[in-house]
């Protein structure tokens, strides 16, 4: 019997949440509007019906509340996955996240896990208004304690869910939203690589590209025009931030010389900083320019009609890439 | 907001006399004389805890406290109107409770020693850490209080939980005005949680008075959320334990939530860093001194012949040694190792924390070898 099915990356996650409700009995869904509607994003469409609304609950409107009664239900045994319904609106539950979640194991001394799961829609290109774009994962991946990964395919959905539920640490799950719709391969009987490592998607030479979550496709389209200009791009998908892969992606570096890291948050103080960070002193002797960034800049998200000229698509990546070789040019003399 | 002008329950008044009340009295039956005397003894030895650590913090040995004095009655009566399976989600200031519970003063002082950041497993006493951050812990009980509600549905309850199990969350007066507060009340009212809300009313929160909190009383609060509030004397013993007796027995026979909100009054400092003449007069503090709950239960137990001086001699001969222990635990601590930090960060190996323990061992261990450098040049 095949287990590979094709699968919108909304319904691979769908099909990892109900996979774990069946396998373990102390898995329990909790969010705004999760139940009967199946989430504002039917991510979790169906689940009540075939569990239960006390598995599957529908909270009150209070974020806070929902992570601090996950904290108290994963003390007590279960194991909670909570859905935040938009980037946005996860901060009322920051401080729970951050000074709760992320601290009650190391607190105990070890003595008390605390295996919640958080679930939140991320990044632009949807055309939404105010609070619906944002990509927040720099302010939780500065706090030890949480495990921060972002898949960018159905395949890595489906496993790096069920990965996230069963760890017995607090996880993070930013889910593309604009790549819900996103069609591919599932094979639900052989898993996708380890949910906390960066896997190289594209074998190059030249440069390496490196992203995550919703601009992983626009990489590989820019990997794809580069070549038929005669670049040669190496691309990757870091999918963990915390921890992060960086001896992937420095390893990448130090073979193509040149690295560019996108991602849609702005770049100042944003996550591809560490990475460049990183990498520069694991590489540094064999880069053959700075790493360069690409990403949004330092306002709050524009409202969506002027989304199209704040994030990174293929030609402000091509441009970055082609800024590497210009550095190299004018210090080689 | 006069505290003279708002009912509350009161059993034992300040001149040591008790009157009945036709809902709560018949919790007391269920005490003996030894159950009464046990009362006091828990006051009393917390008392001279506490007062024993505020003189080390004040010796340098300790980093901070945060004294409980006058709070002796209100944690006492309380906890012991709970059994063992009902988790506590404490504030910082539950000592009387922590102790009561069986958390031993070495366990209990590591956290003001700044030498770790819990000193007890919180599975061990059913006794949650100590919340730092205010009103965190409401939550945190009203999750705990949605497994128990799990564990009855699904019939897979743990081996060490009972059926009849409720959850006491503590906040104060402060903390009463913190968002958390109310989306615990909100969860435990929509899903019919047992769970008993604690608020210790101890009037001022470090500097601001309770006035800047609430302009009603805080029991009054439950109303807007669906379920009861009880205001009671909190320097009153019978009085916390009785309401909080009756609360419990209708949190078990499934009533939902229910708040108590007891009038004490913090007698000391918020903590050991702050200055209370800064803010409240003498006069407020003598007028609460007038009413403290050891010296009215003593009288009461004395002449109902419920205690006589042999045993008050006794408890002071104990809570001695509860001191010297304390003294003597507290110059033994260990701090933890920051081998033991990096090891709990997470439950499985971390990239980046693997990567900074390697960092900091070669960075020490160059020291190390600076060191036997030094020592083989100078032999």
């Amino acid at each position: 019997m095949s287990h590979t099915t094709t699968l919108p990356l909304a319904k691979a996650i769908n099909t990892a949440l109900r996979d774990e409700l069946a396998a373990d009995e102390k898995t329990l869904l909790i969010g705004e509007d999760i139940g009967a509607l199946g989430g504002v994003f039917r991510v979790t469409d169906g689940l009540q019906a075939e569990f239960g609304e006390h598995r599957v609950i529908d909270s009150p409107l209070a974020e806070s509340g929902i992570i601090g009664t996950c904290i108290g239900m994963a003390m007590r045994g279960y194991r909670p996955v909570a859905e935040i319904q938009f980037d946005g609106f996860v901060f009322p539950g920051y401080n729970q996240i951050t000074t709760q979640l992320a601290k009650i194991h190391n607190r105990t001394d070890g003595a008390i896990t605390v295996p919640v799961t958080i679930r939140i829609p991320y990044g632009g290109h949807i055309g939404s208004i105010e609070h619906h774009s944002e990509s927040p994962e720099a302010l939780f991946a500065h706090t030890a304690g949480l495990r921060i990964i972002t898949p960018s395919s159905p395949q890595d959905a489906y496993w790096m869910t069920r990965q996230a539920i069963v760890s017995n640490d607090p996880v993070i799950i930013f889910e593309p939203k604009r790549r819900y719709w996103l069609k591919g391969e599932v094979d639900t009987a052989n898993p996708a690589p380890d949910a906390f490592t960066a896997q190289v998607l594209r074998q190059g030479s030249d440069a390496t590209l490196a992203t995550y979550g919703p601009l992983v496709p626009v990489a590989l389209a820019a990997a794809e025009v580069a070549s038929t200009e005669g670049r040669s791009i190496e691309v990757i998908d870091v999918r963990s931030i915390s921890p992060l892969d960086d001896e992937t992606i420095a390893r990448s570096a130090a073979k193509t010389r040149r690295l560019v890291v996108a991602h849609e948050a702005p770049t100042f103080g944003g996550f591809g900083a560490e990475i460049a960070a990183r990498v520069t002193e694991r590489a540094y002797h064999r880069l053959a320019a700075p790493v360069l960034r690409v990403g949004g800049f330092h306002m709050p998200y524009p409202p969506s009609a002027q989304e199209g000229r704040y994030l990174p698509d293929i030609d402000r990546m091509l441009e970055a890439v082609e800024r590497s070789f210009v550095y190299e040019r004018s210090t080689a003399g | 907001m006069e505290d003279a002008a708002t009912e509350r329950v009161q059993l034992l008044a300040e001149d040591g006399t008790l009157s009945t009340h036709e809902l709560y009295s018949r919790h007391l039956e269920g005490l003996d004389d030894a159950g009464f005397r046990a009362l006091y003894r828990h006051m009393a030895l917390e008392r001279r805890f506490d007062a024993e650590a505020t003189s080390l913090q004040r010796q340098g040995q300790l980093a901070l406290w945060a004294p409980a004095l006058g709070q002796e009655a209100t944690q006492v009566g309380t906890i012991a109107a709970l059994k063992s399976t009902d988790r506590v989600f404490p504030t910082y200031r539950e000592h009387a409770m922590a102790l009561y519970r069986g958390i031993s003063p070495e366990e209990l002082i590591v956290l003001f020693r700044a030498a770790a950041h819990t000193g007890w497993d919180p599975n061990t006493y059913n006794f949650n850490s100590y919340a730092i951050v205010l009103a965190s812990q409401t939550l945190h009980a009203t999750g705990w209080a949605m497994g128990i509600q799990q564990d009855l549905r699904s019939g897979t309850l743990p081996r060490d939980k009972a059926e009849d199990e409720i959850v006491l969350a503590c906040l104060g007066d402060g903390a009463s005005s913190q968002g958390d507060v109310h989306e615990s009340m909100v969860f435990a009212a929509s899903y019919r949680l047992p769970m008993l809300y604690f608020i210790q009313n101890n009037h001022w929160a470090i500097s601001v008075p309770s006035s800047t909190q609430s302009r009603a009383p805080l029991a009054h609060r439950a109303a807007g959320y669906g379920f009861e509030g009880v205001r009671v004397d909190g320097n009153d013993v019978l009085a916390s334990y009785a309401v909080a007796a009756e609360m419990a027995e209708q949190i078990r026979s499934g009533a939902g939530p229910k708040l108590i909100e007891s009038v004490t009054y913090r007698l000391g400092a918020h903590t050991t860093a702050d200055d209370p003449t800064k803010y409240r007069s003498a006069e407020e503090v003598a007028s609460w001194e007038a009413r403290d709950p050891l010296h009215r239960y003593r009288q009461w137990l004395t002449s109902e012949g419920k205690a006589d001086e042999g045993f008050f001699d006794e408890v002071d001969a104990e809570a001695k040694d509860v001191a010297a222990d304390l003294r003597r635990a507290v110059a033994e601590i260990e701090p933890i190792d920051i081998e033991r930090v990096f090891d709990t960060v997470y439950t499985e190996p971390h990239r980046q924390v693997e990567a900074d323990r390697a960092w900091l061992k070669d960075y020490e261990a160059g020291f190390a070898e600076d060191d036997d450098a030094e020592e083989a040049a100078s032999s």
